[in-house]
């Protein structure tokens, strides 16, 4: 009887028991009826299209692709993947030049960083709106964030690169798209908060957009090259004396952990341990006594906090949550879980807008009535949404760790004399 | 007891693919019709087999006859019922323990028989079907398929029923009505209705009940010789192959792995059986694991994909009719006028054959009818006319659901009746097998549908992965919606729930087992099924 003992699927959708808690977890399915729902589309349909491709549904394109499905399931079915994969292998159409250009990331930085005030007044133009909708679809309701005047990496390099090397620990920083060519007050929060713990920062030696965009638009050809050299980069930065490489947003290091291997089949398992979020690497150090932060006396703040689908798919919420609520002067209100709606590009697309923002409906209603002094969350994209959905400006929790902190304080618990 | 008002130019007795095609046959010949089964259709051998659509090229080296029969069959079903067919392809594939002269033998028998067959290079039949086994060291193609038998009968009833005969499922004959010695009529046992007595009368009445048809003889006072083999085979939760693979040998065991709707089938053993044994059929283990252990050999990845359940079936084996000892079996159709045969008047028997030739069993016994009744002016239209559903199909593009294009390779032609307008309609009730609450009213109203068990083999609800566990207790609602019977339905579910655990059983380990798991927890705890008797009554 040694087939029976040794007769276990290796095929991950076999092991749907169909319980259906993917299904009843989407947020998709309860305000999309095209939507067939993450159990029908994912293990349901795959044995389906197993038998033939006829049986895709275009209508998989409404997933969100936030794998809330994923961390409801009782027997690891990746159902999130198998959703992606079938639009990445059945659909007929070549990606547009819409979600090309949504997903070209570092193309459009690049380019809108040189004029960023003339491309920010640009694209908040009504007439400009009207014409992306109508020719691009690209919904005019959309605001898009603002470009910066520098990026990030030119200000790191300029201002704080060659004072890092003295810090006893290194680590280095997967700052990603929005902190390079949108934000780069984040990074710099970041680079602050890491010097007063005694971290010196460094960049990867060549950084490209962790490639989200690209793998839910399908340009799996375009993510793979990118992927390669961020993998590379971040080999190089580990065996050139790392302790790990970071990034503050959830999606960028969700994508780099485990898009990867998952959906660009590239094995990362050597580096995998060493790429994690920066509050988690906080919060691990600050727990095993190794550093300490010292809040500000004076700093007072209601702070509501969001967790984003990909924070919660990685198990890391409790590290924001954990930090943020250490703040002695912090009230937190964690709010319900709750995806936003906007899943990076898709909130985007005309098709998807109303869909978009009827799943962040409840998460809105619910900052409106809690009315924190601000929001919190760990994605930019979730930012964006909630700026654009409510009355609230959103920070990511490195930000407000670095706003609270009493430096010298800091420096002197961490016994820094640099 | 109830005698039936009508009398009948021929009662066919057995709901498998042989009688439902005579039944058509018969009643495309203008003749008056009455087909009983005595639980469902497809109940017996014809819903338990691999839905292999043989090219013959299995029979070629050993018996010409049935080799030519099948062919010639497979060209006819290819035509006629187009949706029940799936054009796949076989391979009939050589591996390093097998002798590779046997090949040559092989593509000779298969020319010979008129099959054609092709000897092509290992490289290419790896690219043909990706699963088979890598190292094989020859292969022949041949034109194999696969055939739902559930579709299949069920179009040959329906359109029985279209041209006029009459449908009585749940009835099983007990007793012949004989005037000295001429059968001129049947007495049924009414199971739907406490075991009530029915009579109906007929001028001639044709036993096609398969392996039961060897008691039902003996009942008329005749004897034909048969002996139950049985054949156990594995069902696999998805198609791990799209090409039929066959072992290029000599048959023997579990060499035949056939993609089937969305699972596939590797089978199958063979066994001679009692006749205590042939109502009650049981997987053992040892069955499984020859399954498992030959199968391996045709797709390695067998070995590593969830089995969704293990079943057997009893094909009937009939004694060549010269030879009372039985020793020498024929594979091949025989069609037995007891009257020249026995001096017994009124009845025929038409047996031996296979699901594939079911066509031209159906035919032969009609042409023995008409002969009997002298209206050998109808000729056979079977060969030519498509059975309803298998029309050519243009509408796919007009279907956008996944549900409804698998609606449409279910019902062909006729999936255009099943109610779709609302969004009511499209709501599933069998979500891995995406059969739609529209797809279960149609069932209802038109196939035969009395209880969840008829409504499996009509429309593959609870054949999926979960085997029941969601959809059975949604289609009971509906059903309850068209009779106002729950206390039957509940029964019904937990009859359901029983017979998928049946199958599950022999191969219950690992996904399985906790699929099956929930699903007692689901309906035994949840629901309280446990607490139900035998009669549906609450403990």
């Amino acid at each position: 009887m040694d087939f029976q003992n040794e007769n276990i699927s290796r095929y991950n959708f076999e092991q749907c028991t169909k319980c259906t808690v993917c299904t009843v977890v989407c947020p998709v399915t309860p305000v999309n009826p095209r939507y067939p729902g993450p159990k029908q589309a994912g293990p349901d349909g795959e044995r389906y299209r197993l038998k033939d491709s006829v049986f895709f549904d275009e209508a998989f394109k409404y997933c969100l692709n936030c794998k809330r499905c994923e961390v409801a399931c009782p027997s690891d079915v990746r159902i999130g993947d198998i959703i992606l994969a079938a639009r990445i292998a059945h659909t007929k159409s070549r990606p547009s030049l819409r979600d090309t250009m949504l997903a070209e990331t570092d193309l459009m930085g690049s380019l809108a960083t040189i004029c960023a005030p003339v491309v920010n007044t640009t694209l908040a133009m009504k007439p400009v709106k009207y014409i992306m909708d109508r020719t691009l679809g690209i919904d005019s309701h959309r605001r898009f964030p603002k470009y910066a005047g520098t990026k990030f990496v030119t200000w790191f390099r300029r201002n704080a690169e060659s004072l890092q090397a003295d810090y006893p620990r290194q680590v280095s920083y997967f700052h990603g798209c929005y902190v390079n060519y949108n934000y780069p007050d984040l990074g710099k929060a970041f680079v602050r908060l890491f010097n007063a713990v005694g971290v010196g920062v460094h960049l990867l030696d060549r950084e490209r957009c962790c490639g989200v965009a690209k793998i839910s638009n399908r340009l799996v050809k375009e993510a793979t090259r990118d992927a390669k050299i961020n993998l590379d980069a971040v080999r190089k930065a580990i065996s050139g004396g790392s302790e790990a490489v970071l990034a503050t947003s959830s999606t960028c290091c969700f994508t780099l952990r485990d898009e990867y291997p998952h959906m660009l089949g590239l094995d990362n398992a050597d580096v995998r341990p060493s790429i994690t979020l920066a509050v988690a690497y906080l919060a691990r150090l600050i727990e095993s006594g190794d550093i300490k932060l010292v809040f500000r006396d004076d700093y007072r703040r209601r702070i509501a906090y969001h967790t984003p689908c990909h924070m919660e798919r990685m198990g890391y919420t409790q590290y924001s949550i954990g930090l943020l609520s250490s703040i002695p002067g912090v009230e937190l209100i964690v709010l319900n879980p709750n995806c936003c709606g906007i899943a990076g590009t898709y909130g985007f697309k005309k098709e998807n807008y109303q869909t978009s923002q009827a799943i962040g409906a409840p998460l809105f209603e619910q900052i409106e009535r809690v009315r924190p002094d601000f929001v919190a969350t760990d994605c930019e994209t979730c930012k964006w949404q909630i700026e654009m959905s409510t009355l609230q400006r959103v920070y990511n929790p490195i930000e407000v760790l670095a706003e609270a902190l009493d430096f010298d304080a800091t420096r002197k618990a961490n016994n820094l004399n640099i | 007891m109830k005698e039936l008002d009508r009398h009948y130019d021929v009662i066919v007795i057995g709901g498998g693919a042989t009688g439902a095609g005579t039944a058509r046959d018969c009643a495309l010949r203008g003749l008056k019709v009455l087909l009983v089964e005595r639980f469902d259709f497809t109940h017996g051998a014809t819903g338990r087999n691999h839905g292999l659509l043989h090219s013959g090229a299995r029979y070629a080296v050993t018996d010409s006859e049935s080799a030519r029969e099948c062919i010639e069959e497979n060209m006819i079903l290819r035509r006629i019922a187009a949706n029940c067919v799936e054009d796949t392809g076989g391979l009939f594939i050589t591996l390093p323990e097998d002798d590779l002269d046997y090949q040559n033998t092989f593509v000779k028998s298969c020319l010979a028989a008129g099959i054609q067959a092709e000897a092509i290079d290992p490289d290419l039949a790896r690219r043909l079907e990706p699963s088979v086994n890598p190292g094989l060291i020859g292969a022949v193609k041949v034109p194999d398929g696969s055939i739902d038998p559930f579709r299949l009968t069920m179009a040959n009833v329906y359109d029985a029923r279209i041209h006029g005969a009459d449908i009585l499922t749940y009835h099983e004959v007990t007793d012949f009505i004989r005037s000295g010695s001429r059968i001129e009529g049947v007495v049924m046992c009414d199971h739907r209705n406490s075991g009530h007595e029915v009579r109906a009368t007929a001028d001639v009445v044709v036993n096609a009940a398969g392996i039961w048809g060897h008691l039902l003889a003996e009942k008329a006072g005749v004897s034909v010789k048969m002996f139950p083999a049985k054949g156990a085979l594995l069902v696999f939760g998805h198609r791990v192959n799209n090409v039929v693979i066959n072992r290029c040998r000599k048959p023997a065991n579990a060499d035949i792995l056939v993609p089937g709707d969305t699972v596939c089938v590797i089978g199958t053993t063979s066994d001679r059986v009692s006749f205590d044994e042939v109502d009650r059929m049981d997987v053992s283990p040892e069955e499984v694991d020859v399954l498992l252990r030959e199968g391996i050999k045709l797709a390695p990845s067998l070995a590593t994909t969830r089995i969704l359940r293990a079943y057997a079936g009893v094909r009937p084996l009939v004694a060549s009719d010269d030879d009372p000892s039985g020793r020498s079996i024929s594979r091949g159709i025989v069609c037995l006028d007891h009257a020249s045969r026995d001096g017994l008047e009124g009845f025929v028997t038409i047996t031996g054959g296979k699901l594939m030739t079911y066509r031209l069993m159906a035919e032969w016994a009609t042409d023995t009818v008409c002969r009997k009744l002298g209206r050998e002016s109808a000729g056979c239209v079977t060969a030519e006319l498509p059975l309803p559903g298998s029309e050519p199909i243009d509408a796919e593009a007009s279907r956008s659901t996944a549900g409804e294009k698998a609606a449409v390779g279910r019902h062909g032609t006729l999936a255009s009746r099943i109610p779709s307008a609302y969004a009511s309609d499209r709501a599933l009730v069998c979500e891995c097998e995406e059969v739609s609450v529209g797809e279960v009213e149609y069932a209802v109203n038109n196939l035969n549908v009395d209880n969840l068990l008829n409504l499996r083999r009509r429309t593959r609800l609870g054949m999926g992965t979960c085997q029941g566990q969601l959809c059975v207790c949604r289609a009971a609602a509906i059903l309850e919606k068209h009779d106002n019977c729950t206390d039957r339905h509940l029964n019904g579910i937990r009859q359901f729930v029983n017979e998928r655990w049946k199958g599950m059983r022999p191969v219950a380990w690992g996904d399985n087992l906790a699929e099956s798991q929930l699903t007692a927890w689901l309906y035994g705890n949840v629901a309280g099924l446990d607490s139900l008797d035998d009669s549906g009554e609450m403990n």
